[in-house]
């Protein structure tokens, strides 16, 4: 038998169930629930802190994660190298399953708006402000919200569940069509 | 910004450990692909529902079987303000579909060898940055819209505010979980069995 790390996929039932079991041990062990948004507003205000420190230690927003200029919190913290990790955790996956995979530009995308690698980039780049904006209004993303949230049974996490699914189909049906269901 | 920034070994190598794991285990569902997060939301592929729902399932039996044992087992739920709850879960998958990719897949995506995905994690650091220069503006607003508290707290879950047992929440999610599997199993299996559309 293969070795199972060196499978190019496993299972999503096999995947699901180790992040489920990986929430408990992020439960029990450090009494957190995993997440990675948050970490994107941390680097956020250390970033405008480089160069404007009393703007970020004034902001309403930031003082929750970063304190005040007279009591600063840590930023460097859990989730920050979770979220560095996770990058990492990725790259060794696809590394032992010998994986070659490069993007540029995906299939679908280029079948729909062309090979331009610029204009994937552009609307890549606006697609992530989009995605952190509602991310931090909602309160989290798809694994604090959606999937720490969601097990916890949390009331916030299923209204933001359903509302972003939602807004997912449609957004992806209006850029693509019923005609890119044959190109993904 | 760089006076007390590090909170320590402890919890810095744990967390490192835990997302490990996490990116790994997201890259073997390749759930860290473009084409399988549009898959998804254009009814195609249901990689992306299939990992979360055995996610919560799972997930949800275990913490709340800790929590049956020590129930001073703190929560992390996030607050129900639920039209900010509404609005950035609209905005958010607005954002996801554009991009391809959500916070956590799209940082692990990076390591699996997406390149466009690039633009898209300075894009949400921006994101982030705007939000807060508007959070003071709408944090005594918009965001106290549709707050729901029990027990003078809104960070509320369905058991507080029905005063039902988390158990009969997770067994209904179970069971749905199980049909939902179920007949996309089957639709997928038929699907394979005629022969591919040309288009």
């Amino acid at each position: 038998m293969k070795n199972p790390l060196m499978l190019t996929t496993w299972s999503p039932y096999v995947v699901g169930a180790g992040i489920g079991i990986l929430s408990w041990v992020t439960f029990a062990w450090m009494g957190k629930a995993l997440g990675t948004s948050t970490t994107m507003a941390r680097t956020a205000g250390v970033l405008t802190g480089l160069v404007a420190p009393d703007h970020v230690y004034g902001n309403a927003y930031y003082q929750k994660y970063l304190g005040t200029a007279a009591e600063p919190k840590a930023w460097f913290e859990w989730q920050f190298a979770l979220v560095i990790m996770m990058i990492i955790g990725a790259l060794v996956a696809a590394k032992l399953a010998r994986s070659t995979f490069v993007e540029h530009v995906p299939e679908l995308w280029t079948w729909r708006f062309g090979p331009s690698k610029w204009k994937r980039y552009l609307v890549a780049f606006v697609g992530g402000i989009v995605l952190l904006f509602g991310a931090r209004l909602a309160g989290g993303c798809t694994s604090g919200h959606g999937i720490s949230g969601g097990m916890q049974l949390a009331v916030s996490s299923w209204v933001f569940f359903l509302a972003m699914f939602a807004s997912g189909v449609v957004t992806a049906f209006l850029m693509f069509g019923a005609k890119g269901r044959s190109h993904v | 910004m760089f006076e007390n920034f590090f909170a320590g070994w402890e919890p810095v190598l744990m967390g490192a450990g835990i997302g490990l794991v996490f990116g790994f285990l997201l890259q073997k569902a390749a759930v860290t692909r473009y084409q399988t997060i549009l898959g998804q939301f254009l009814f195609k592929d249901f990689t992306v529902l299939k990992v979360m729902l055995t996610a919560i399932v799972v997930g949800g039996i275990g913490i709340y079987a800790m929590r049956a044992m020590n129930p001073d087992m703190k929560m992390h739920i996030k607050n129900a303000a639920l039209l900010g709850n509404v609005v950035g879960g609209l905005i958010f998958g607005v954002g996801m579909a554009i991009l391809g990719y959500c916070p956590g897949t799209g940082t692990a995506a990076l390591g699996d060898g997406s390149r466009h995905v690039i633009p898209g994690l300075l894009g949400m650091i921006v994101g982030a940055g705007v939000y807060a220069e508007v959070y003071p503006f709408i944090k005594d607003g918009l965001l106290k819209i549709g707050v729901i508290t029990v027990d003078e707290t809104s960070k509320v879950s369905l058991p507080q505010l029905t005063h039902l047992s988390p158990w009969w929440f997770l067994a209904a999610l179970t069971v749905i979980a199980v049909v939902v599997f179920l007949i996309i199993e089957r639709a997928e299996r038929r699907s394979k069995a005629k022969p591919a559309d040309s288009v």
